[in-house]
């Protein structure tokens, strides 16, 4: 398939999606196919990692290399799939409760690695799938099947804990907001080194406070500013500010330089002969 | 048994005792001498007793033994350790104007060498070279030319420059001189050299010579003794072929970055010990049902939990054949010696992508940190042959459609296997999965695809079983109705016991067997033997209960499991013991 004519339904399966009618993985999903086409990908070139959740079905409804991998592993899978063949798109992609529950160690490692892949995470401020349980991302009043009187836990901030892990691509975009959402996506691909987008996703079934009414209402778009994204002290006010909440890229090093980059490892990995190389006794004999 | 010599020195973590037994275990091997080294060592840093142990022999050496004859001591707790492997004429070397050893006094009937090394040291220049002085005191005693060192300070200080290498000359000399001029030794021990030229190595580093020789390109781990070796040898080696290793933040990424690797088509591996392997275990399932060849070296030490964790067991033989979640296709490859673990990892690359299951290599702390020497042929690269299974490219992809021109990476074929297109390849686009799926790697709940899926899976098995040769290693009298079946690195030990059984009179046929899943199938030797004793490092027996479960019949079991390695002597009493032949023949520990 040549790459100039892919259209973003060239990544979409034939598989219906299951999600709740209204769910805003839709929306989602729809902006990372239009980024991956946009960008001049195709869908046998790109790799799509998805972890476990509502969200994590996402690589079943796209068509491209993909794994559905396990609950919060996606990234290091994402990871090694991009070390071994850099010529690949990767896209990872995850609910709030695979990134920043039981996969944050896993986050904060990646966004320090910065190898160049992409992260969209699928924040609902729920667990969608298990049927409706607190989240790291969830309000601390929040009342759910297992917060009946509210969390009682400070919600995580995910842009903050990229900004501070020293994460090179730091963004925030809205589902419903179909074209933006787009926009950011496509350049955190383009970025070189570990775009990351948090994506408000609502759950329409188990989220009734982190509704699209309420982003709608309640979103500042740091484009309709003056925000300059190099700038590292007005990207910290931002994504600390605790009033506030912004769509947009909020953060991004353009002297970034992906890990896979910097240790000088090119070529395919996936290209060996089918000997050992000619100078490979070098090896035993080292051992003199 | 070989004539050999066996020498150790001994301190405290933090004196520099492995680099010392290793530049004697070098040089030993320079002077073409074949080497077998054992360490024992504790978990910490500074302080705490460690000793280095090396036996030596013109003959191949293949197992350590419950005797020393030359001890470096350089703290009286040395001489207490290895009181039960000392004997009458043992050496003890060491410095009496040390405050903690200038009471010492070499018990009745050995030789206590009262050595200044801290003296001479300083004399040659500078104190840190005390152990030097001691190797070359202990090259006096066993009559070893210390010229036969040059070689291996060479390579141990080459790096420091010339000057400390001739200091350390100057060091061992002083060690040697001062022997000489004060004592008048009369020991049987004289290390003759030889013409041969060997290789010294350990199995964590076989493993990983094996990796990179086998094609192995991605290397993920999480450090963790004792297999953190194969990540640091792989580290600045890999690279050299196109590869490259991933320190990950912890085993679950290890294992992921690896599995995400070999997706990508890389040679893919990580390796660890039990309590990384416990964290690997839910992916492990996701690498079998997503059909993807990993390599996973377990090197296992003393569990469970954190265990014993510097001290030898083979207690995950059980996790590796059941663990995780479900039921999980695999293979399990347990190497039976350093070399073999070189072998054997080139040949669980190839199962893993012939087959595309993950592949357990099964190794352990005795293998991992005993370093031995080799004729550098037994590695001959040029046996070494890569097969990459049923890759397809874009040519043939066509054939691996269906009507609508979708790939199917899990087709129902009839040996199990199933294509694999790596990404890039065009038209092979396609899901990989934890979760039950289709020919296309579609996610299923249906009844009768699941029942395919799963039987194909376990098909590869069947086809394995009958494609590949998974025969025991046999040495012994084939014709004795004893019968010993052992895995792992027991074989050495083995065979140097069955050769002190010989000279008793004693005839066993042994059975070392390297592959646990699948296996063969050792009815028929049982049958015919009158006795069937299966020797393991582990408490409860795991392979003999695998074999009485195949075979329907009752074994006898040797076990040990206070952390050390099974020793020639005495598992040749054990095994006499275990036969019920003891009282016949009395085995003598020398
Ligand atoms: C190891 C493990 N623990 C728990 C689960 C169960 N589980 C499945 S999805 C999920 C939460 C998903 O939440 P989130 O990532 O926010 O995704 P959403 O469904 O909301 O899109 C959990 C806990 C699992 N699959 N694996
Ligand atoms: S439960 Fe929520 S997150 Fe899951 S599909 Fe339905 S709306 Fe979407």
């Amino acid at each position: 398939m040549s790459s100039e004519n892919v259209r973003f339904v060239d990544f979409k399966s034939d598989k219906q999606p299951t999600w709740c009618p209204g769910c805003g993985d839709f929306g989602t999903m729809n902006g990372m196919m239009k980024a991956l086409a946009n960008t001049g990908n195709d869908p046998d070139n790109t790799f799509v990692v998805a972890g476990i959740g509502c969200s994590g079905k996402i690589g079943t409804y796209m068509h491209s290399y993909a794994l559905h991998g396990v609950h919060g592993r996606a990234l290091p899978v994402g990871t090694g799939v991009k070390m071994a063949n850099p010529d690949l798109e990767v896209m990872v992609a995850g609910g709030d409760g695979d990134g920043y529950s039981i996969g944050a160690g896993h986050f904060v490692h990646a966004v320090r690695r910065n190898v160049d892949m992409t992260y969209v995470v699928m924040d609902n401020r729920i667990y969608g799938l298990t049927k409706g349980q607190f989240s790291p991302t969830s309000r601390e009043d929040f009342e759910t099947s297992t917060s009946p009187d509210g969390t009682h836990q400070q919600p995580v901030n995910p842009l903050a804990l990229a900004l501070a892990a020293g994460g090179t691509f730091i963004a925030q975009s809205f589902s419903s907001d179909a074209q933006r959402h787009a926009e950011i996506v496509q350049q955190a691909v383009e970025h070189d080194g570990f775009g990351f987008v948090n994506v408000f996703s609502p759950c329409v079934t188990f989220n009734d406070v982190d509704t699209y009414d309420y982003f709608r209402d309640s979103l500042q778009d740091v484009g309709e500013s003056d925000h300059d994204a190099s700038d590292y002290d007005a990207a910290k006010e931002k994504i600390l500010d605790r009033d506030t909440e912004y769509q947009g890229v909020l953060y991004q090093d353009e002297s970034s330089v992906p890990y896979e980059q910097r240790e000088g490892v090119e070529g395919n990995m996936a290209d060996i002969d089918d000997t050992p190389p000619e100078d490979a006794m070098d090896l035993v004999r080292e051992f003199y | 048994m070989p004539e050999d010599l066996n020498w150790a020195i001994g301190g405290e973590a933090g004196d520099g005792i492995d680099s010392t037994g290793k530049i004697f275990a070098q040089a030993l091997s320079r002077a073409g001498r074949h080497v077998f080294t054992s360490k024992d060592f504790a978990s910490r840093i500074r302080g705490g007793y460690t000793a280095y142990k090396v036996r030596t022999s013109v003959e191949r050496v293949e197992s350590v033994v419950d005797r020393l004859d030359i001890l470096i001591a350089l703290t009286e707790r040395t001489v207490e350790e290895n009181m039960d492997e000392l004997h009458d004429g043992s050496v003890i070397i060491y410095d009496g104007e040390r405050t903690m050893m200038s009471d010492f006094e070499a018990p009745d009937g050995m030789i206590g060498l009262d050595v200044p090394l801290k003296r001479l040291a300083e004399e040659a220049g500078g104190a840190i070279m005390r152990n030097i002085v001691a190797l070359g005191a202990a090259c006096e005693v066993a009559d070893f030319p210390i010229e036969n060192l040059d070689e291996a300070l060479e390579k141990r200080f080459g790096g420091k420059g010339e000057a400390i290498v001739e200091n350390n000359r100057a060091a061992a000399l002083a060690g040697q001189d001062y022997v000489q001029e004060e004592y008048d030794l009369d020991t049987p021990y004289e290390l003759e050299t030889t013409d041969a030229d060997y290789v010294l190595l350990n199995g964590d580093e076989a493993i990983g010579m094996g990796a990179i020789a086998a094609g192995c390109r991605f290397y993920a781990g999480y450090p963790i003794t004792p297999a953190t070796d194969v990540m640091t040898y792989l580290t600045g080696r890999i690279d050299r072929y196109g590869g490259k290793v991933v320190q990950a933040e912890d085993e679950l990424s290890a294992i992921n970055m690896a599995l995400g690797a070999a997706r990508a088509g890389a040679r893919s591996m990580t390796a660890t010990s039990g309590p990384g392997i416990d964290l690997m275990t839910e992916t492990f399932g996701l690498v079998a049902t997503s059909e993807t060849p990993l390599v996973i070296a377990d090197v296992m030490r003393s569990g469970p939990s954190t265990g014993m964790p510097t001290k030898q067991e083979q207690g995950d033989l059980n996790m590796a054949l059941y663990g995780g979640h479900g039921e999980i296709p695999r293979f399990v490859v347990a190497p039976t010696s350093v070399s073999e673990c070189f072998w054997k990892t080139v040949e669980a690359f190839n199962l893993a992508e012939q087959y595309q299951t993950p592949v357990f290599v099964l190794s352990d702390l005795a293998m991992a940190v005993t370093e031995q020497t080799f004729p550098p042929e037994t590695f001959d690269m040029d046996e070494v042959e890569i097969n990459r299974g049923k890759v397809v490219d874009d040519d043939t992809i066509g054939e691996w459609q269906n009507d609508s021109g979708q790939f199917k990476p899990h087709a129902l074929t009839d040996d199990g296997v199933s294509p694999r297109a790596f990404p890039g390849t065009d038209g092979g686009a396609h899901m990989s999965t934890g979760l039950e799926h289709d020919e296309l790697g579609r996610r299923t709940e249906d009844t009768d695809m699941r029942i395919e899926q799963v039987d194909k899976r376990n098909r590869k098995v069947e086809t394995a079983r009958e494609r590949e040769d998974w025969s025991p290693r046999e040495f012994g009298d084939p014709e004795s109705g004893n019968l010993v079946v052992s895995w792992g690195s027991n074989e050495g030990a083995l065979r140097e016991a069955i050769d002190l059984l010989d000279e008793e009179g004693v005839d066993v046929r042994v059975l070392s067997v390297p592959y646990i899943f699948p296996r063969p199938d050792l009815t028929e030797e049982f049958e015919a033997a009158d006795d069937v004793v299966v020797v393991e490092c582990n408490a409860t027996g795991q392979w003999a209960d695998v074999l009485e479960h195949d075979t329907l019949q009752r074994v006898k079991r040797v076990n040990k499991y206070n952390g050390v390695r099974f020793k020639a002597d005495e598992l040749a009493e054990d095994l006499t013991d275990a036969f019920g032949i003891a009282g016949e023949t009395e085995v003598e520990a020398e």
